[in-house]
């Protein structure tokens, strides 16, 4: 828990923060010419809620955590831990799996709220300092533009997400043939597999999100 | 030894086959309470797939495996674990959990299967560490223990629950002439003293007679021999002979272990093989 959720925040916020920024600055950039920069922050709060939050700071939850679990499920099976639980008559599945599950559920969407909001952080910095805007402006604007559901459909999608990728990752580990050059494909795999499912599902999601709202 | 009574394992005509490849073939025998069973056999003649039907992770083609009078071939995972409670295994590696310390791994299925209090958990993990001569470790982490003390541990760990029968594969490969004395101690006075049953698959010619009620020689997925360590001992098959002294030359061929290697995993395709074999020595 600690090493998917603590340990990841740094990364997510600075990525969180450069996307917003980036987000402000081509949203103003876009916006300019039709005379609408006063949209700024609507752009940059929705956009981070329900599409660039949840996908983002899943693919870094991907590359990091969805790794390295497959990796280390890997690794154990390997070197003929996972049969020893068995044989304790320790259920692998609940031992070992449970636990990563639970916490890739709980931190995920955890780190996709703290994303969120260092994003439209990011955007403020531009308003605030590129634009004229001022403080009070940004975060009205922005409070005004997002309603509960584009959060709520941000933490569903990113709930969907951990359940994915942690599913894959173990999966993945937990499959493991043949030493070490195993372990290599097997975490690629995972990776590979997880981002594709993870980018469909998103498309998905938001086809559905947007449909049915 | 007390050979009366119902037998702990009772192996009837098992026969597994990875393919069309018999890897074991009609392969019998029984132990009984307080025996110590010594399987051995070249590598790859099937030892090791026979210790993993015993112990429930591999499922026969066809045969029979009973143990505490139990068949465990028709026993889905939840039945299994309640056989697996009364014994304990030591892997060749020994099998710990690299992300637990010594002591952990120890307490592990004292954590899992009772309802001890921690301190007296802790007393426990203190003296089953000392019967390994590993007193003071439990607080290093796997990775920094010698192979032979990983073994040691494993050896801990599966008697933590006190067992009623233990299995081990290769417990004295890579421990020092000192330290395979004191684990075949160990192994014969827990087999007198606490009428435990050991079954142990070994290369180790010296602890095999050592500690061995009964020995087991397999070969080519059948059972060559088996009889008492002086019936081993005095056998007149040659390839017994030749392999408890250990001599190059004899009945055994040379290339079984690579010919049963192969067909025992898969083997994956390298394309480059020959090409980096020609790289490597390059002919004159």
């Amino acid at each position: 828990m600690v090493f998917i959720g603590v340990r990841a925040a740094p990364m997510v916020a600075l990525t969180a923060f450069s996307v917003g920024v980036t987000l402000a600055m081509q949203a103003a950039h876009s916006l300019k010419d039709l005379g609408a920069e006063m949209y700024v922050p609507d752009l940059v709060m929705v956009t981070l809620l329900r599409e660039m939050g949840p996908v983002l700071i899943a693919v870094i939850v991907i590359g990091r955590s969805g790794s390295a679990v497959a990796a280390e499920l890997g690794t154990m099976k390997v070197s003929e831990e996972i049969e020893a639980l068995e044989v304790m008559a320790i259920n692998p599945v609940q031992y070992l799996v449970v636990p990563r599950f639970l916490a890739m559920l709980v931190m995920l969407p955890a780190l996709t709220i703290i994303g969120s909001y260092v994003g439209v952080f990011g955007g403020w910095a531009v308003c605030r300092f590129a634009l004229d805007f001022n403080t009070a402006g940004y975060v009205l604007r922005a409070l005004q533009s997002a309603d509960t559901w584009d959060l709520y459909s941000g933490m569903i999608k990113s709930a969907v997400f951990a359940w994915i990728v942690i599913t894959i990752a173990c999966n993945a580990g937990l499959h493991v043939e043949g030493g070490a050059e195993g372990v290599g494909q097997a975490t690629t795999a995972a990776v590979v597999q997880a981002l594709l499912a993870m980018l469909v599902t998103n498309a998905v999601l938001t086809g559905i999100f947007f449909f049915s709202a | 030894m007390n050979s009366n009574g119902e037998p702990i394992i009772e192996v009837v005509d098992l026969v597994r086959k990875f393919g069309d490849r018999a890897v074991l073939k009609d392969i019998s025998f029984n132990v009984h309470r307080g025996e110590t069973l010594v399987i051995m056999g070249g590598s790859g003649c099937g030892k090791s797939t026979l210790l993993r039907h015993m112990i429930g992770s591999m499922k026969p083609t066809s045969g029979s495996v009973r143990i505490f009078g139990e068949e465990v071939t028709a026993m889905n995972e939840r039945e299994i674990e309640r056989v697996r409670r009364r014994f304990g295994m030591l892997f060749q590696s020994g099998a710990l959990l690299a992300s637990l310390t010594v002591g952990e791994n120890v307490a592990l299925p004292l954590l899992q299967h009772t309802d001890k209090f921690a301190d007296e958990i802790e007393q426990i993990v203190k003296q089953k560490l000392k019967m390994v001569g590993l007193t003071g470790f439990e607080d290093l982490k796997p990775a920094e223990i010698s192979g032979g003390m990983k073994k040691r541990v494993g050896l801990a760990r599966a008697l933590a629950l006190d067992p009623e029968l233990l299995f081990s594969d290769e417990p004295t490969s890579g421990l020092d002439p000192i330290m395979t004395a004191v684990v075949d101690q160990l192994t014969l006075k827990l087999t007198h003293g606490s009428h435990m049953t050991a079954v142990v698959v070994s290369h180790d010619m010296t602890s095999a007679f050592r500690i061995g009620t009964r020995m087991i020689m397999l070969g080519h997925g059948s059972i060559v021999a088996q009889g008492t360590p002086d019936e081993i001992r005095n056998s007149p098959n040659p390839e017994v002979q030749q392999f408890i002294h250990g001599e190059a030359d004899g009945p055994i061929p040379l290339n079984l272990s690579q010919d049963e290697h192969e067909h025992h995993q898969y083997v994956k395709p390298r394309p480059f093989a020959f090409a980096r074999y020609r790289f490597h020595h390059k002919t004159p």
